[in-house]
C-alpha cells in the first residue's frame, strides 16, 4: 500500500508543477484580472466564496486524512473501537450550523453584490448606449447616439458606464467581455440591459458565451476602451469615410456567415427595434429595454 | 426526404463506424447461431422479468454507453489539443459534443442508476422482486431502445448537434433540419417514459414489498437514497415529457411554443428543461450518495453515523432541488430578485451535502477501516466532490456566475461533481455489490490501476479547465486560433487536458479487462458475505437463486445482518428450524421486449417524418398492452419442495 501513497504523491506534485508552468503568466487569467469597476465587484465576490469554501474544505480535508491514519484496520491499533457509537446531538448541530452560517454569510454577500450589478457602476457620469445584436455568426453594435454601426467590435469611452443592450437575430447567444464583467445573454424577441465599464484604455477580449450552431467558435469580438476624445474622434471618422448600412445592406448581414470588423456611418431608422420586434418583442412588451429613449412601453428591468 | 441522406457519408471514421457495427452484428449473430445460443437468449434475458438480470442487462448497456461517450470525449479532446486543428469539422464536433452529453447523462448515468436499483434494492429490503416485475421489464427495454434510437443517428441520418438540452430556437426546424434533432427527442422521448416508470416502480417496491418487519426508519440508506431519487423521478420526467413533446409539436406538426416567430417564446424551454434537468443531476447523484452510506459502515466496521440526519439530508436535497433550475440561467436576464433566490437556494442544497460528508467521517472515526476496492473510490470521492462542491458554491453566486457561465471553469466543475460524485459513487458500487450478483470479486491488482489511473487522468484533464475558464475560453468551441491558443495561453492547458483524457480512457481499457480477467480468475465468494457486511443482501447466498429469499427475513432494527452475525457467533446459539413455503412468482414475458421494438418503430417514423410509419408503431405499442390485460397466465409457484433442494444446492441447509 505504501508504494501507492508514493504514487499518489509524486502524482499530485507532478500535477501542480504542470499547472503551474502551465499559467505562470498571471496575466492570462483575464477573469481574474478586470479593467473595470464591474468587473472588480465580482472579482471580490469570487474571492469571498473562495475563502468561505476553503474555511470549511481544508479543515474537513485535514480531519478525513487524520481519521484514516489513525483508524485504520490494522494489528495492534491502540485507537479507540465502539462500532456501536452513532449519535451526537452536540456534534450535529455543530456540522449542521457551520455550513448555514458560511452559505448565510455568501447569500448576503451574494444578494448584495447582484443589487448593485443592476445599477451604472459610477453615478456621476453620463453613461453611453450600445445596443448589440449576436447573429449569425457575427456581432452587430449600433450606437443610437452616433447612429453608427459596427460588426465584430465595439470602441468605448474609457471611464464611461456602458449601458449594452442586447438582442439577437438568431439562436441565443450570450454576450461576454471577462475583463470588463459578467456577460448576459443575447435573446431573440427580448432587449436585455447590461452595464460595463472600462477604467483603463486596451483592448479586450469578448466572445460569444452560448453555442449557436456551425460558425459558433469564430464568434470573438473586440472591445475597444478609449480616452472620450480619442472616442469621438473615432465616432467621427466612421461617420465620415464608412459605407451605409442600408435594408439590403442588413438583409445580407443578417445571413449566415463569418464577418471581419465592419464599419457603417449609419444604419436604418429603428434597425434595432425592428429586429427586437419581429423576433417576438410585439408579444412580450414588459421585456423590452430600447436603452435609446424611444422606449417600448412597460418597465425596465434593468432600472 | 431525401434518400441519398438517410446514410451519413463523406466521413472515413463514420465509415469505420459502418464497417464495425456490421462486423460486431454478425459477429453476434454467428456466435448465438453455432453455439445455438438463441433459445438461451430469448428466454433467460429478453423475456426475463427477474429484477437481477435485468440490472445486470442494465449494467451491460451502461457500460457500452461509457464506452461510446468516453470514445466522444476523447475525439473532442483530440480536437481541442491544438490550436487551428483540423481533425473535426465543426458539425462533427457539434454533434460529438451533443452526443457526448445526451449519452453520458441519459444513457449511462441513468441506467447505470438503474443497475444498482435492481441489482440492490429487492436484496437490501428481504424482497423476492420490485413490486411491478413486467413494468420493470418495460423500463429496460424502452430505455434501450430510445438509446439504441439515439445511436443508430451517427451513421444513419446523421446525429443531432443542439448542445445535450438542445435549446431553441437552435433546435427548431428553422436551424436544425433533418432527422438529427428528432432522433435525438425521440431517442430520450422513449428511454424517458422507461425512467418514470422505473421511479414508480421503486418507490412502491420500497413502500411495499419491504420484509414485513422492516420498519422505514430502519431501512438501509441506500434504499433510502433509492427512494428520494425515486420520487424526484416522478416529480421531474412528466416535466421533460411535456417540454419534448411540446419540441416535437413544434418540429413535426409547425407549431410555435419554442420558435422565434409567431409568438413562440424560447426561454419557456429552458426554463422547462431545467426544471426537469437540474433535479436530474440530484437523482444520479443521490442514489450515490447511498452507496457511500453503505461501503463506508461497512468498510469502518461501525454504525452510519447520524441515521436520522443522513436520511433527512437525501429528502431535503431531492425537495429544494426543485427550486434551483434558474442558477442554470443568471445571465438571462431575470430580474435581481429572482436571481438571489435562486442563487441562496443553490447554495442551501450545499448544507445537507456537507452534513452527509461529516457523517461519513464521523462513521469512520472510532471505527476500524479497511481500505479495499469499494473503499479506495469513497476515498477518490470525497476531495474530489469537497472541490466539485465548492466550484459550485462559488457558482451559485449569480454575480459571480456571470464570470464563469458558460466558460470551461463551468466544464471543469460539472465534471468534477458528476464524475466525483456518481460515476465514482457507482464504480464503488459496482465493486462492492459486483460478488454479491456474480459470485466473484474483483481483481484487486487491476483495480488498483485502475483507480489509480482515473485519479491522475481525471485532475490532469479538469484542472487545467478551470484555469481555462478563467481565461476566458468558452465551452462547445470546436476550435481556436493561434491568437487564443498561444498569446491568450489556452493551447498548452487545453493539451495537457487532453493527456489527462487518454489517461482516463487507458483505465476504461483495465477496468474492461480486469471485468473479463476477473470471470476466470477472480477470488470466488461462497460465503455469500463477501465483505462482513451489514444489510440483508449479505444474507443471502451470492448469486442469490432466483427467489433471492427463501424466507423473508426478519429485520430487527438497523443493520440486521450484523447483529444477526454477532447472535450467530455466542456459544449456544442454535440455528432455528425451517420449514420452506412454496414461493409465488411472476412468469417471463415477451411483451416487453415486443412493445419496445414497436417503440423503435414508431420513433424510427416520427424521425423521418415518414408519420404512417410512426402511427403503424404507436398502434402496435398499443397492441401490446392490449394483448397484455388479457394474458392470465402471468405467474408461477415455486414449491416447498424445490426451494428447499435449491438451498440444499447453495449450502444453506
Amino acid at each position: 500500500m505504501r508504494k501507492w501513497i508514493q504514487t499518489a504523491k509524486f502524482s499530485i506534485l507532478a500535477l501542480f508543477g504542470m499547472v503551474l508552468l502551465a499559467g505562470c503568466d498571471n496575466s492570462k487569467y483575464i477573469v481574474l484580472n478586470p479593467k473595470g469597476p464591474v468587473g472588480h465587484e465580482e472579482l471580490r465576490l469570487i474571492i469571498i466564496s473562495v475563502i468561505l469554501c476553503a474555511v470549511i474544505i481544508i479543515p474537513v480535508l485535514g480531519i478525513f486524512v487524520y481519521i484514516t491514519i489513525r483508524f485504520r484496520d490494522k494489528e495492534g491499533n491502540k485507537a479507540p473501537y465502539q462500532p456501536e457509537w452513532a449519535d451526537s446531538k452536540v456534534l450535529e448541530i455543530i456540522w449542521w450550523g457551520i455550513p448555514i452560517v458560511i452559505i448565510a454569510i455568501l447569500g448576503v454577500f451574494t444578494a448584495k453584490t447582484t443589487l448593485n450589478l443592476t445599477k451604472p457602476p459610477v453615478q456621476n457620469v453620463k453613461p453611453i448606449v450600445v445596443q448589440v445584436t449576436s447573429m449569425d455568426w457575427k456581432w452587430m453594435f449600433t450606437y443610437p447616439d452616433k447612429k453608427i454601426a459596427t460588426v465584430n467590435y465595439a470602441e468605448i469611452p474609457a471611464g464611461v458606464p456602458v449601458q449594452f443592450i442586447l438582442t439577437s437575430d438568431a439562436p441565443m447567444n450570450s454576450f461576454w467581455v471577462p475583463q470588463l464583467g459578467g456577460q448576459e445573454y443575447t435573446m431573440p424577441g427580448m432587449s436585455m440591459g447590461l452595464w460595463l465599464q472600462a477604467d483603463k484604455v486596451g483592448t479586450y477580449f469578448g466572445a460569444g458565451a452560448n453555442f449557436t450552431g456551425k460558425g459558433f467558435a469564430h464568434m470573438q469580438f473586440k472591445v475597444k476602451a478609449v480616452s472620450q476624445a480619442d472616442f469621438n474622434k473615432w465616432a467621427d471618422s466612421v461617420k465620415k469615410g464608412s459605407p451605409v448600412l442600408t435594408k439590403a445592406g442588413y438583409t445580407k448581414l443578417e445571413k449566415p456567415s463569418l464577418e471581419k470588423e465592419l464599419s457603417f456611418s449609419s444604419y436604418p431608422n429603428g434597425l434595432f427595434e425592428n429586429i427586437v420586434n419581429k423576433n417576438g418583442g410585439k408579444y412580450y412588451h414588459h421585456m423590452s429595454n430600447m436603452g435609446d429613449g424611444s422606449s417600448m412601453s412597460g418597465m425596465d428591468m434593468k432600472k | 426526404m431525401n434518400t441519398s441522406h438517410f446514410f451519413v457519408t463523406g466521413d472515413p471514421m463514420i465509415y469505420g463506424a459502418d464497417a464495425s457495427i456490421v462486423l460486431v452484428t454478425l459477429a453476434i449473430v454467428f456466435y448465438l447461431s453455432y453455439f445455438k445460443k438463441w433459445g438461451w437468449l430469448w428466454r433467460e434475458w429478453i423475456t426475463t422479468v427477474d429484477h437481477k438480470k435485468i440490472g445486470i442487462m442494465y449494467l451491460l448497456a451502461s457500460l457500452i454507453m461509457l464506452f461510446r461517450g468516453g470514445v466522444d470525449a476523447i475525439l473532442m479532446r483530440l480536437q481541442l489539443a491544438i490550436p487551428n486543428n483540423h481533425f473535426l469539422p465543426s458539425e462533427h464536433y457539434n454533434e460529438i459534443f451533443t452526443t457526448h452529453g445526451t449519452i453520458m447523462i441519459l444513457f449511462m448515468a441513468m441506467p447505470f442508476m438503474f443497475a444498482l436499483f435492481n441489482m440492490v434494492v429487492p436484496l437490501q429490503i428481504g424482497a423476492r422482486d420490485v413490486a411491478f416485475p413486467m413494468l420493470n421489464a418495460v423500463s429496460f427495454w424502452l430505455f434501450f431502445i430510445g438509446a439504441m434510437l439515439f445511436n443508430i443517428s451517427f451513421v444513419i441520418g446523421g446525429s443531432a448537434d443542439a448542445g445535450w438540452l438542445s435549446y431553441p430556437p437552435l433546435s427548431e426546424n428553422q436551424f436544425s433540419p433533418g432527422p438529427g434533432q428528432n432522433f435525438w427527442i425521440w431517442g430520450i422521448q422513449i428511454s424517458g417514459i422507461g425512467s418514470l416508470a422505473t421511479g414508480i416502480n421503486f418507490i412502491v417496491t420500497i413502500l411495499k414489498m419491504r420484509t414485513p418487519s422492516m420498519r422505514l426508519r430502519e431501512m438501509p440508506l441506500f434504499s433510502w437514497s433509492v427512494l428520494s431519487a425515486s420520487i424526484a423521478i416522478l416529480g421531474v420526467f412528466p416535466i421533460l415529457t411535456g417540454t419534448l413533446l411540446m419540441l416535437t409539436i413544434d418540429r413535426l406538426l409547425g407549431g410555435h411554443f419554442f420558435t422565434m416567430d409567431a409568438g413562440g417564446n424560447p426561454m419557456m424551454y429552458v426554463n422547462f428543461i431545467w426544471m426537469w434537468g437540474h433535479p436530474e443531476v440530484y437523482i444520479v447523484v443521490l442514489p450515490a450518495f447511498g452507496v457511500y452510506s453503505e461501503i463506508v459502515a461497512t468498510f469502518s466496521r461501525k454504525r452510519i453515523f447520524g441515521y436520522s440526519s443522513m436520511v433527512f439530508s437525501m429528502i431535503a436535497i431531492s425537495v429544494v432541488s426543485y427550486y434551483t433550475w434558474a442558477h442554470h440561467f443568471f445571465t438571462m436576464g431575470a430580474g435581481a430578485d429572482v436571481n438571489i433566490v435562486f442563487a441562496v437556494c443553490t447554495m442551501i442544497i450545499a448544507i445537507p451535502t456537507g452534513v452527509k460528508v461529516f457523517n461519513w467521517l464521523f462513521t469512520m472515526f472510532r471505527g476500524r477501516i479497511r481500505v479495499t476496492q469499494p473503499m479506495l473510490w469513497f476515498y477518490a470521492f470525497v476531495p474530489t466532490f469537497l472541490v466539485g462542491g465548492a466550484t459550485g458554491v462559488m457558482l451559485a453566486a449569480a454575480p459571480a456566475d456571470y464570470q464563469y457561465h458558460n466558460s470551461y471553469f463551468l466544464i471543469a466543475h460539472f465534471h468534477q461533481v458528476l464524475i466525483g460524485g456518481v460515476v465514482f459513487g457507482y464504480l464503488a458500487g459496482l465493486y462492492y455489490w459486483w460478488p454479491k450478483l456474480f459470485g466473484f470479486k474483483l481483481n484487486d491488482r487491476l483495480g488498483k490501476w485502475a483507480f489509480w489511473l482515473w485519479q491522475i487522468g481525471f485532475y490532469v484533464c479538469f484542472m487545467p479547465q478551470y484555469a481555462l475558464g478563467f481565461m476566458g475560453m468558452t465551452r462547445r468551441m470546436y476550435t481556436y486560433n493561434q491568437t487564443m491558443g498561444w498569446d491568450m495561453g489556452w493551447a498548452p492547458l487545453n493539451f495537457i487536458s487532453t493527456i489527462g483524457a487518454f489517461l482516463m480512457g487507458i483505465c476504461f481499457i483495465f477496468q474492461a479487462w480486469q471485468i473479463i480477467y476477473s470471470i476466470k480468475h477472480g477470488e470466488r465468494d461462497v460465503t455469500g458475505d463477501a465483505w462482513d457486511g451489514r444489510t440483508l443482501e449479505w444474507s443471502i447466498p451470492s448469486p442469490p437463486p432466483v427467489y433471492n429469499f427463501a424466507i423473508l427475513p426478519t429485520a430487527k432494527g438497523r443493520d440486521t445482518w450484523w447483529y444477526q452475525k454477532q447472535e450467530m457467533k455466542q456459544d449456544g446459539y442454535k440455528k432455528e428450524p425451517v420449514t420452506f413455503e412454496a414461493i409465488h412468482m411472476p412468469k417471463n414475458t415477451g411483451i416487453p421486449f415486443i412493445m419496445a421494438i414497436f417503440w423503435f418503430i414508431a420513433g424510427f417514423g416520427f424521425t423521418f417524418q415518414w408519420n404512417w410509419m410512426g402511427i403503424i408503431g404507436l398502434i402496435g405499442v398499443a397492441g401490446t398492452l392490449f394483448a397484455r390485460s388479457f394474458q392470465y397466465d402471468t405467474d408461477y409457484w415455486i414449491t416447498a419442495e424445490e426451494v428447499e433442494q435449491t438451498e440444499k444446492a447453495l449450502g444453506r441447509l
